[in-house]
């Protein structure tokens, strides 16, 4: 069973959702940061897409491992 | 050093670093799969149809792609979502429906290999020298852009962005073959996808939406202060067709038969129905049928790329025009339109979001370098090495010459990024060389594939003769206002037959007098020549020799040719909105 693609790509939007959220939290305040992006913070609310966007194909990648003879086995077991 | 247009803060970096990290993690977890040359060079075909389909979309995502077509929408406005909408989906649904069945199902390895079971041998070294050279300097090209961009933006050293671009590039290739390069290209089109929709956002908010920024770009289009240095009809930046029944009319400069001729059919179907680039990833496919679907999958996000890389360009034109200065000019004074993209995100990209966006620039050039690194060594190894130089070597002999290949195309990669960064003209000199050997392409392969008749010695005279003629087409027309040279007009001294409004109106017709010249000369040269291959041999390569293939046990809506009707009526829907 090769690597399937979207474990990767789950885990890195995830980590990469996570570094976003939490600089727009620590920035919450910055007026000044924000005022390029029209006063929104957009580093919450586009962090949090990517966690859910990462999120959801992390959950794709085990539905479909368990999809599969070897992952039906341990679920058997 | 250079001052730069943007300064990243560590956020920024962090961001860069997990990308690299993950991009060489996925050769590093891929490498104990490379076992044989098949796995190497095509993935053990064995990659299902949404993976190639993504790749098949993000292998072209050069570049040429993200930086070119933003300056475009700036230039020329929405008429420039005719490259997406007239200019690759109806090529794209044609070599999913009509041409992989042949591609997949005669088990050729690469395009010219095709080439070879269908004509002859010479046939095929034609193409697979011209395209390996072609393609590791396509990849030099990259590689110089993004040094060359990354310099500007961010100050960063030139020989450091190159040898940081080759060395990551070389070691997930090396690791991983072709997998790993398909893997990334995923990874890299969800990168650009979710780098530049919040620029898009934030950017269409700062003009105040939709409907303000067409009133904006009216009053660009009857200004004469406009990027074409001439007032036109309002519209002429919001509406791709209204406006296309004379060169005179738009300020792309083309009218409604060179595009549709031009761009829709000859330039289009030939490089999406014939480059081994993109072709590859439909090759790793699965099965018949994810092959069949690879394009059409890939059809769906292009269509909706124009939201993503020209109106960007759009917008920035609009502030540049209400502000004055929002882009910047360039060594000669002209304002350089190929900075839409970096301004916009210096402009509206607080850190973080900053991160994310240069990150997806970085993943744009990253993926059409190693696209064109991975069909080279698959194109030497197979079609040159393997054919002419070693033939009967064990597997394990050509999975090592693939690493080998690898590494000698990213350093003649490097190489042609210095040649292109010191002698511009040179460079302009081989792209428009290029250009010729594709032009008549297409033609050889349509009667390949839907004329038995077709022989060896007809392909082969056609392609010569279509080259020849995409040279002395150029060398007797010049656009307007341009020096003869390498624009045009060397073969008259600069007295030329023709003179075109713009050098893109030439490059169309350049390709259509190309194709016809390669349609007529190979169907009469065949005619005069006798069959070199029995219908037995062009069984699973000719149109009428092969049976239907027949999708059993694929739901109805999964189907290629369902998929390929939908996707055609969405970019005619498409087509009407913009008109």
């Amino acid at each position: 069973m090769q690597l399937d693609v979207r474990l990767p790509i789950g885990a890195m939007f995830l980590i990469i959702g996570l570094i976003l959220c939490a600089y727009g939290l620590a920035t919450w305040s910055d007026v000044e940061l924000y005022r390029r992006s029209l006063g929104h913070n957009v580093n919450v609310w586009w962090g949090l897409f990517l966690m859910a966007f990462g999120a959801v194909m992390l959950w794709l990648t085990r539905r479909a491992a368990a999809r599969t003879p070897a992952g039906r086995k341990d679920a058997h077991e | 050093m250079p001052k730069a247009l943007i300064t990243l803060a560590p956020v920024d970096y962090l961001i860069l670093i997990v990308y690299f990290l993950f991009v060489l993690g996925i050769g590093w977890a891929l490498r104990r799969y490379m076992k044989t040359s098949t796995d190497f060079f095509l993935s053990g075909r064995a990659i299902p149809a949404w993976v190639c389909g993504l790749a098949f979309l993000s292998a072209n995502l050069g570049a040429q792609e993200v930086i070119g077509m933003a300056a475009s929408g700036a230039k020329y406005g929405i008429m420039t979502s005719h490259f997406y909408w007239v200019g690759a989906i109806p090529a794209m649904v044609f070599v999913g429906i009509f041409m992989m069945p042949f591609y997949y199902g005669s088990k050729a390895r690469s395009v010219p290999e095709y080439l070879k079971l269908r004509f002859d041998e010479k046939t095929r070294a034609f193409n697979a020298i011209s395209f390996a050279v072609m393609t590791v300097f396509s990849s030099g090209i990259s590689m110089h852009v993004l040094a060359l961009l990354l310099e500007q933006i961010l100050g960063f050293n030139y020989h450091m962005c190159i040898a940081v671009s080759a060395i990551i590039v070389l070691v997930y290739i090396v690791l991983g073959g072709l997998t790993s390069a398909i893997y990334n290209e995923v990874l890299q089109f969800f990168m650009i996808v979710f780098g530049f929709v919040p620029l898009v956002w934030i950017g269409l908010q700062s003009v105040g939406g939709w409907d303000a920024l067409v009133a904006k770009l009216d009053v660009v289009a009857t200004s004469a202060a406009n990027p074409a240095g001439r007032a036109f009809a309002e519209g002429a930046w919001t509406q791709s067709w209204a406006h296309m029944y004379s060169p005179a009319a738009n300020p792309m400069g083309v009218e409604w038969f060179g595009m549709a001729m031009g761009l829709g059919f000859v330039l289009s179907f030939g490089y999406w129905c014939t480059d081994f680039l993109v072709i590859q990833r439909a090759m790793a496919a699965d099965s018949m049928s994810a092959a069949r679907r690879t394009p059409l999958i890939a059809a769906v996000p292009k269509m909706l790329f124009p939201a993503l890389v020209i109106l960007p360009g759009m917008i920035a034109i609009a502030l540049h025009h209400e502000l004055g200065g929002f882009l910047p000019t360039d060594d000669k004074g002209a304002t350089d339109y190929n900075m839409a993209i970096p301004v916009m995100l210096a402009r509206f990209c607080p850190a973080g979001l900053l991160g994310v966006g240069v990150t997806a620039l970085m993943a744009s050039f990253m993926s059409g370098m190693a696209g064109n690194v991975t069909a080279f060594n698959t194109v030497w190894t197979y079609d040159l090495y393997q054919s002419y130089i070693r033939p009967g070597q064990p597997d394990r002999h050509y999975l090592r010459m693939g690493h080998v290949i690898t590494v000698v195309g990213i350093l003649i990669s490097v190489a042609c990024a210095y040649v292109a960064r010191e002698f511009n003209n040179i460079m302009d000199m081989l792209q428009l060389v290029f250009g010729f050997v594709n032009a008549p392409l297409l033609a050889t392969f349509l009667l390949g594939m839907f004329w038995r008749r077709a022989t060896g010695n007809g392909a082969f005279s056609g392609l010569v003769c279509g080259t020849l003629a995409a040279a002395v087409h150029h060398g007797l027309t010049l656009p307007a206002q341009a020096d003869w040279g390498v624009k045009g007009g060397w073969l008259c001294g600069g007295h030329v037959v023709h003179t075109y409004p713009v050098d893109m109106a030439q490059n169309f017709w350049a390709a259509i007098y190309a194709f016809t010249t390669c349609f007529v000369v190979t169907i009469v040269v065949s005619l005069c020549t006798a069959r070199n291959k029995t219908d037995d041999d062009l069984r699973g390569l000719v149109y009428s020799l092969t049976p239907r293939v027949k999708e059993h046990g694929v739901a109805w809506y999964k189907q290629p040719a369902t998929l390929g009707v939908a996707v055609l009526v969405a970019a005619v829907i498409l087509n009407i909105i913009f008109w």
